[in-house]
């Protein structure tokens, strides 16, 4: 996602609100879906990890429709929402996942989102003088910042050099 | 809060609570994430959509949607939809099939379908393999992929669908890719609301087969032309195709076939007068 777009586009504190619950769905149902995944795949630790990703970003929307109550929020058809990917840029890629993924691995990618995130609403604080958007725009990234900063701690725990070689000693292709 | 209500339905509307089987990373995520969307877009209530498929990973999908479906049998979705169609216009019939189901066991369905150009949507999740039954060499699979099961490869050219639909009547022929959430969305939005035969191919990776198929995120393309109506400059254009332009290649005016059945949706009473011996 690059932030230009929003910035043209987002006018009003409402829209911005919306843009921003919007964001944190897609990333809860997202994360459900990859832990769904790796439940599939009996990998707890992942479907542990994805769950609680899942669970923040929840919170986070009930804070948002909370801020909405006082306010004119549009209602925004899906394919009308200002992200240029198609995508909400909180989301993470599923084409990125991988069976044997490891705890590292899942944590780069949430990093990535949570990134994608922070740039989206940093980049509205800085190119916009209304006020009243800079206002929530500064809120959001700050609590995006915060999550990229729980991800970081995280990683700390699964250094690289640790990090296991994806090997499976049933590989699919191999059945002669 | 004051929000002014438009749409009916969210995508999660279409989805079900089964958790899909596929392979994370699979492309076939995506195709459902783009389906469950086009319909929230078209707004087509659920009860109005029925899903069907053969067999294979990317024909689990209606079991994955909250619409009306039919896991049917190998190769011959098109000939169940195409039946569902003619008893029940009323309906929005999506067909959905791989490569393989579709290309091969059913090749034979897929050319009568485009000829016979009823009003439904053929949506191919292309991943040039055989994945269900563990990687063997699908119709798309290009002459030189070599695996354990196809040692050299197979040597063969492949079946090229977009041709194969054009030349045989498809009313809308398009190609998208699977990671391309809002394009793939859009196309089958159009391509459900164009009248007659669509068929639409979503390369759609197999990760766990073909991993080097992941990085056709990076080589498929915009198509560097607008659609057209005229299948002579249709044909031009995909024949000098490199296989991964993405967009709607041409919209035809055919008229669709148009059913003779009366309308008895609700009415099985009209139904049983038409079967009675």
């Amino acid at each position: 996602m690059t932030g230009d777009a929003a910035t043209r586009l987002i006018e009003t504190a409402g829209e911005l609100l919306a843009h921003a619950y919007q964001m944190e769905l897609e990333a809860q149902e997202r994360y459900g879906y990859l832990a769904d995944q790796m439940q599939m795949h009996n990998n707890v630790d992942l479907t542990k990890l994805f769950r609680e990703l899942a669970r923040v970003e929840g919170i986070h929307a009930s804070g948002i429709l909370e801020q909405m109550k006082d306010m004119q929020v549009p209602q925004i058809r899906p394919p009308d929402y200002k992200w240029s990917g198609g995508e909400s840029p909180e989301v993470v890629d599923m084409g990125d996942m991988h069976y044997m993924m490891s705890p590292r691995q899942a944590l780069l990618l949430a990093l990535k989102a949570e990134q994608s995130a922070f740039e989206f609403f940093d980049y509205l604080l800085k190119s916009t003088d209304n006020q009243e958007i800079r206002h929530f725009a500064a809120e959001f990234a700050e609590e995006e910042q915060e999550h990229v900063e729980l991800v970081l701690r995280e990683l700390k725990k699964y250094p690289e050099s640790d990090e296991p070689a994806r090997e499976d000693m049933d590989p699919p292709t191999q059945q002669e | 809060m004051n929000i002014q209500k438009t749409a009916t339905f969210k995508a999660g509307d279409y989805k079900s609570d089964l958790t899909p089987v596929w392979c994370p990373g699979c492309g076939d995520f995506h195709v459902l994430l783009s389906v469950t969307k086009a319909l929230a877009e078209l707004g087509t209530p659920p009860e109005n959509v029925a899903v069907i498929s053969g067999i294979g990973c990317s024909s689990r999908i209606p079991a994955y949607t909250n619409c009306y479906g039919f896991h049917g049998v190998h190769g011959r979705s098109l000939a169940l939809g195409a039946g569902l169609k003619v008893a029940r216009p009323d309906l929005t019939v999506m067909v959905m099939s791989g490569d393989g189901d579709g290309f091969s066991i059913g090749g034979n369905h897929f050319l009568h379908a485009c000829r016979r150009n009823i009003d439904m949507t053929y949506i191919v999740m292309d991943n040039r393999v055989y994945g269900m039954t563990k990687g063997q060499p699908s119709p798309t699979t290009e002459p030189d992929w070599d695996s354990a099961l196809s040692p050299g490869g197979t040597g063969l050219s492949p079946f090229h669908p977009l041709v194969i639909a054009l030349a045989s009547g498809a009313n809308f022929v398009a190609r998208e890719f699977s990671g391309d959430i809002k394009g793939s969305t859009r196309t089958i939005v159009e391509a459900v609301r164009h009248p007659g035969f669509s068929f639409v191919e979503i390369l759609s990776p197999c990760v766990t087969f073909r991993p080097d198929e992941r990085e056709w995120k990076n080589q498929t393309h915009a198509a560097a032309v607008e659609a057209t109506d005229d299948p002579a400059r249709a044909a031009r254009r995909i024949m000098t195709d490199d296989g991964f332009n993405v967009g709607i290649l041409y919209r035809g005016h055919r008229k669709p076939y148009e059913t003779h059945v009366k309308d008895t949706a609700g009415d099985p009473a009209v139904l049983e007068e038409e079967f009675a011996i």
